[in-house]
């Protein structure tokens, strides 16, 4: 196939002024997404917030993005004056963050809110906005909207705020979600059921997805491809399914520390960052996607 | 066995607010932690884990049951030195555990003093050594570290009173994996060196089976199960929940 993909990014740099100087917090890097679910790994401060921030145009003076590409769907979308970045932001590309207790309004109830951020998008009528969020939280199974609709949000538990924040934003039908960590404040029962329901919708959908994860396990099981950020550039892309065969030795160490179940060992090994590991080259450089229509 | 255990929860109760509004956060809890053992309480948000802790460092004062901490039965929410020379805790986030101006040197030496102990400038040198930091540490404030440094400040400010018990508050959760590795390994050091006995709270079973030889699992204030770690690694635990919570813990699987 050869559509063109969903978001095309080259050479992407974000910086902030310091009284050091600049600091680059993305240091030029590369990737395409295509219909796909994208892993974006990385320890905090490796720069893989900024980079989907970057995507939305939420990077605020002072910080400075600069980029050779970032297109969506062929069209540039990198410094897009405010007005016309909204058109797109939450409407067709939009984003899930970290923490719903933080993300939510807490004097709105939720039925509100979903309404709210679905008629900013779309000219329906109340009516029909209010039909969409009751359909839209069905679809993140929730098993009582009606009631959802008119609690507030310390009314619900973290997993249920996290599946009202996913469906507010799926109900526009974006072309790319972008999560940043989206169930790291999530116990892990509940966390795979977020999971399924986000990997369905995206699915369902045809979407482009960007996760963004520190936890490279959960991340080589949810997505189709993995990029690995180390400050600030991509050091390694691989699918991943075949994460484990990872050559980079700054992605064989994450993997390495983590302690397992399975394998029990004394001491843990621990990370030797290299220098070299800033600005050494990438390896499977290759940034086009192989997926850009579809998984099929 | 002869020796009473480092640590004894005998039938603990632990609860928030009034009737009707009253929350029973830890019913009937009952543990016994040997001297020089690690034991691991896992469970999720809520399932009153570290509620137990807290109890146990005087940090609640609305519990009944029966608290032994090296033989010696402790009551109400007052600790005396003695307690805090025999138990300290290590909280979970440190980015909010230390006084943002206070100075490495001040945290530890007013806790050296708090505990009359002397030679504090030796002492704290000592402190930095044992925890990996090293001497140049010694006069930054927070914001000059990183969460994994911060975190062995915290360890050396719990290890300055030289106690026995260590109450370990998902001591690494706030932290990225390989710095992760670097504290657990640092931990099991300073137990082995130190003869420490470690009480640790966590939601990671990964964690506990690293760190720890028993488990108890805790669900909706009741524990629900106690095992040893190598039936915690062959998955031959009795509990339905415990089974529930390893399955969800080996990671997500893409469905169809």
């Amino acid at each position: 196939m050869t559509d063109a993909p969903l978001l095309s990014v080259r050479n992407l740099r974000v910086t902030f002024p310091t009284r050091q100087g600049l600091f680059q917090a993305v240091r030029g890097i590369n990737f395409d997404l295509g219909r796909e679910r994208l892993g974006v790994v990385g320890e905090s401060g490796s720069g893989k917030s900024m980079t989907g921030r970057s995507v939305l145009g939420l990077i605020r003076p002072p910080g400075r993005v600069e980029a050779d590409r970032m297109e969506f769907q062929g069209q540039s979308i990198l410094n897009l004056p405010e007005r016309r970045m909204r058109k797109i932001r939450g409407q067709r590309i939009s984003m899930v963050m970290q923490d719903p207790k933080f993300s939510l309004n807490p004097v709105m109830t939720v039925g509100r809110q979903i309404t709210e951020a679905y008629r900013l998008h779309r000219r329906v009528s109340r009516a029909d906005a209010h039909a969409k969020a009751l359909e839209m939280l069905r679809a993140v199974q929730i098993r009582d909207p009606e009631r959802v609709m008119d609690s507030y949000p310390h009314e619900v538990s973290g997993g249920m705020g996290q599946r009202i924040m996913i469906a507010m934003m799926l109900a526009p039908d974006p072309e790319i979600l972008i999560a940043d960590e989206p169930t790291s404040a999530l116990d892990v029962s509940v966390r795979n059921e977020v999971l399924s329901i986000m990997d369905n919708l995206v699915r369902d959908r045809g979407m482009g997805l960007i996760f963004i994860s520190h936890d490279l396990n959960m991340v080589a099981q949810f997505c189709d491809r993995v990029l690995i950020m180390y400050a600030g550039r991509i050091v390694e892309t691989l699918p991943a399914r075949e994460l484990h065969k990872a050559r980079h030795p700054y992605t064989q160490g994450l993997l390495a520390s983590l302690p397992r179940l399975d394998a029990p060992q004394d001491r843990l090994p621990v990370l030797t960052r290299q220098d070299s590991w800033r600005d050494g080259d990438p390896i499977a450089p290759h940034a086009d996607t192989d997926l850009p229509g579809g998984l099929r | 066995m002869t020796k009473p255990p480092m640590l004894s929860i005998h039938d603990l109760n632990v609860w928030f607010g009034d009737p009707p509004d009253r929350v029973d956060a830890v019913k009937h809890a009952s543990i016994a932690v040997a001297e020089g053992a690690s034991f691991g309480l896992v469970g999720e948000s809520g399932s009153g884990k570290s509620t137990i802790l807290r109890a146990v460092a005087g940090l609640i004062d609305s519990w009944s049951g029966n608290l032994e901490v090296a033989g010696r039965t402790i009551h109400g929410a007052r600790r005396d030195r003695q307690f805090f020379k025999t138990v300290q805790m290590v909280f979970q986030d440190p980015y909010a555990s230390l006084h943002p101006r206070h100075s490495v040197d001040a945290v530890l030496s007013e806790t050296l003093r708090l505990q009359g102990i002397g030679d504090v400038d030796r002492r704290i040198n000592r402190l930095l050594d044992d925890v990996g930091l090293g001497r140049s540490f010694r006069f930054r404030y927070p914001h000059q570290l990183s969460g994994g440094q911060r975190q062995r400040v915290a360890i050396a400010r719990a290890l300055a009173a030289e106690p026995r018990l260590l109450l370990l508050d998902e001591p690494t959760s706030a932290l990225d994996v390989s710095v992760q590795a670097e504290i657990l390994n640092l931990l099991s050091d300073l137990r082995a060196e130190h003869g420490l006995t470690y009480l640790m709270v966590t939601h990671d079973l990964a964690v506990v089976g690293h760190m720890c030889d028993r488990i108890a699992v805790m669900q909706h204030g009741r524990l629900v199960e106690e095992l040893q770690v190598e039936d915690l690694r062959r998955g031959a635990a009795q509990a339905d929940y415990t089974r529930g919570l390893i399955a969800a813990s080996g990671s997500y699987r893409a469905g169809g």
